[in-house]
């Protein structure tokens, strides 16, 4: 949770494309400290996604990126103390929510939902609050990363087959994005997506 | 094993489509797929194959009411891509014809999903296949609206994975094993844990409601139909739409086995009126008539969405209107795709006198803007009347009203712009880009096909359809 604050407060893009990274691999060891026991269908799980969103993605965004030869400050839409601010309520608010919420006895200790829960509304935050196409799609990301800390609840449940679906489909996600992110860059020369306002009513 | 050729066979040709080396040959693989693919559903439609239990992907009773609709607007759609891709030689289509056929595949594999997550990821891999189609023109424009579509869509998509997540741990709670296959959660019913079952169906909503563009999640679809390629248009509204509106059906199939179907009726009623006002007000306020038939779309998925609300009748009406939606909006977007090309523009202040110019075009496009708002003896009347009907038998009287209001404003907003791009003298900058691009057959054919089969689907609906659809109701909304 302290890197979705982290994020917010990141002024510069190489820094919140790492806070990104580091919670994908925290994301991604997860299941083990969960699992008490090793299944090496767990354990495939976790190095796919450490692999996928803590390697291939910051790399895929740290190379638009670089590409796109923007500079690197984020220039928020929601200045830093409010978007701070802001993500600090939403923490709050997740934990009053998850208490709010019927959990199964294993899951009441745990900081699982109300950490999903923050991670998905400062994934929000960043959306909406940021001007740059690339700290949107670190605000997607970590909307992404929380709903699959949620889902780690259902690790046992859900089959490999669905886990894995959705990986790749959210890597493909992310390499579209990549592309479209590019060719905004060449017919705009920009991707400051404050840019992108002829279409409308 | 139908199933899946019903999924792999256009996968298949996507895979053709991206190694097939003449530029010119490479669309007939579009036509020669969707007739496979058309009379393959067709033929499971007549000979439907026995479900397996707890079965991940089944040709069920939902499915066997809506994908043939779905297949029939590709095929028609694919005929159009001919023309429409020879005209437009200058860009490269393997990307394109790839990226069709595979929105085709995953259709299929949405439309006959049994499992939420697979229903999940079959509408996200759509979403991101129907990306290159969206910036297919490649002006900045193109990327701004493809941009909006991957954001929106993308935000979207992800809610209904929490929603998915949060249904599965209701079942979790209820002390169920967390199978997230519709049949299982429906059996389990009761047993779901409340809270969870209403945060996931909001959040669900949500989700599956981006992607059907209702409002006030619709703000990429003008966006996205005003610059894509009419085909892509089509598609988007008749198929992409359609299996987010059956992922809805399915879902609150399961909320209402668990006893708060009165909460989510109520909620689609709502968001459906709310859906239909917004695209009111919004077709009496456009321009341009591309960004019309994308509040047209938005206004019919509320149509859709009330008409779901409505118990087993709306739902047959609902379902009804998909095919007469699918087919009217397919011969509305072809149509208007030949008027776009022949006028160079698309705002009423720089395109008049249409009908001059694209005669054949112009007067399909008047039709199918007369059927799409509901005049008889076209699908959509007879649909709209159904779902009127429910409102009044299950005593939504106020709702049939802002029905009927919402319907006229959007008749108001239509016909206005339509006829001010039909009528009058036509442009000097027309009739010279009118000169470059001439109607053909090839490009008429398909949409009067379309329209044709909205006409017959009003007047004279088969009875095997009413049966499938009275079938796919049984089996989204038992009887009590």
């Amino acid at each position: 949770m302290g890197l979705n604050l982290l994020a917010l407060a990141s002024s510069r893009l190489p820094s919140l494309i790492g806070a990104v990274s580091v919670q994908g691999i925290a994301l991604g060891v997860m299941p083990l400290l969960i699992e008490h026991e090793l299944r090496w269908l767990v354990l495939l799980v976790a190095v796919a996604t450490v692999g996928l969103k803590g390697f291939v993605i910051p790399t895929l965004l740290r190379r638009a990126m670089r590409t796109a030869n923007i500079d690197r400050e984020v220039e928020p839409s929601i200045g830093f103390v409010p978007s701070l601010l802001l993500g600090a309520g939403g923490t709050i608010a997740a934990v009053a929510l998850a208490r709010a919420l019927p959990l199964l006895p294993e899951h009441t200790g745990s900081l699982l939902v109300p950490g999903a829960l923050a991670s998905v509304l400062t994934g929000f935050v960043l959306l909406i609050g940021r001007s740059k196409a690339i700290s949107q799609v670190c605000g997607y990301l970590i909307l992404e990363n929380g709903i699959y800390l949620f889902g780690l609840l259902l690790i046992h449940s859900t089959p490999l087959l669905v886990e894995a679906g959705i990986l790749l489909d959210l890597t493909v996600g992310v390499f579209v994005i990549g592309i479209i992110v590019d060719r905004i860059q060449r017919a705009f020369d920009s991707l400051d997506t404050r840019k992108l306002t002829v279409l409308r009513e | 094993m139908k199933e899946l050729a019903l999924i792999f066979l256009p996968l298949l040709g996507a895979a053709v489509a991206a190694a097939w080396p003449s530029e010119k040959t490479r669309p007939w693989l579009l036509p020669i797929v969707g007739a496979l693919h058309t009379a393959l559903t067709f033929w499971m439609f007549v000979n439907p194959p026995p479900l397996v239990d707890g079965g991940w992907l089944g040709f069920d009773p939902l499915a066997r009411a809506v994908l043939p609709a779905v297949s029939l607007l590709f095929l028609l759609c694919a005929a159009y891509a001919i023309p429409y891709l020879h005209v437009r030689s200058a860009r490269s289509n393997r990307v394109f014809v790839a990226a069709l056929l595979g929105v085709l595949g995953l259709l299929s594999a949405g439309h006959q999903a049994r499992h939420l997550g697979l229903l999940w990821i079959a509408t996200e891999a759509v979403t991101l296949a129907a990306v290159p189609l969206l910036h297919f023109n490649g002006t900045p424009r193109a990327f701004e609206a493809t941009w909006k579509y991957l954001l929106v869509g993308g935000t979207g998509i992800a809610l209904s994975l929490l929603g998915s997540f949060c249904l599965g741990y209701a079942s979790l709670h209820g002390g169920g094993g967390g199978d997230l296959t519709f049949a299982a959660l429906t059996l389990q019913g009761g047993g779901l844990s409340r809270p969870w079952v209403l945060t996931a169906w909001v959040l669900l909503l949500a989700g599956y409601g981006t992607k059907m563009g209702l409002a006030p999640m619709h703000t990429w679809k003008p966006d996205a139909y005003g610059e894509a390629p009419g085909i892509v248009g089509a598609l988007l509204a008749g198929g992409v739409t359609t299996v987010a509106f059956t992922a809805i059906l399915r879902i609150r199939a399961v909320i209402a086995a668990a006893g708060d179907g009165p909460i989510a009726d109520r909620t689609l009623l709502a968001i459906g009126l709310f859906s239909m006002l917004v695209a009111a007000l919004f077709l009496l306020g456009t321009r341009d008539f591309k960004r019309m038939l994308a509040y047209s779309s938005v206004e019919h998925m509320g149509i859709l969405s009330v008409g779901a609300a409505l118990g087993s009748a709306g739902a047959f009406a609902a379902i009804f209107h998909v095919w007469s939606n699918s087919l009217t909006k397919g011969a509305l977007f072809l149509s208007g795709g030949n008027i776009r090309r022949a006028a160079g523009a698309r705002t009423m202040d720089e395109v008049s006198g249409m009908a001059v110019i694209t005669p054949h075009s112009a007067a399909i496009f008047v039709t199918g803007m007369l059927a799409v708002t509901a005049c008889p003896p076209f699908g959509p009347f007879f649909s709209e009347l159904g779902v009127i009907r429910a409102a009044f038998e299950t005593h939504h009287g106020g709702a049939a009203a802002m029905f009927l209001g919402c319907l006229l404003f959007a008749f108001f907003g239509l016909t206005r712009l339509v006829f001010a791009i039909v009528d009058g003298r036509p442009r000097a900058a027309s009739r010279e880009t009118g000169r470059r691009f001439p109607e053909s057959m090839s490009v008429i054919l398909p949409p009067l096909i379309l329209l044709g089969m909205s006409l017959w689907l009003g007047v004279a609906t088969p009875v095997t359809l009413r049966e499938a659809w009275a079938a796919a109701v049984t089996q989204l909304y038992p009887a009590p």
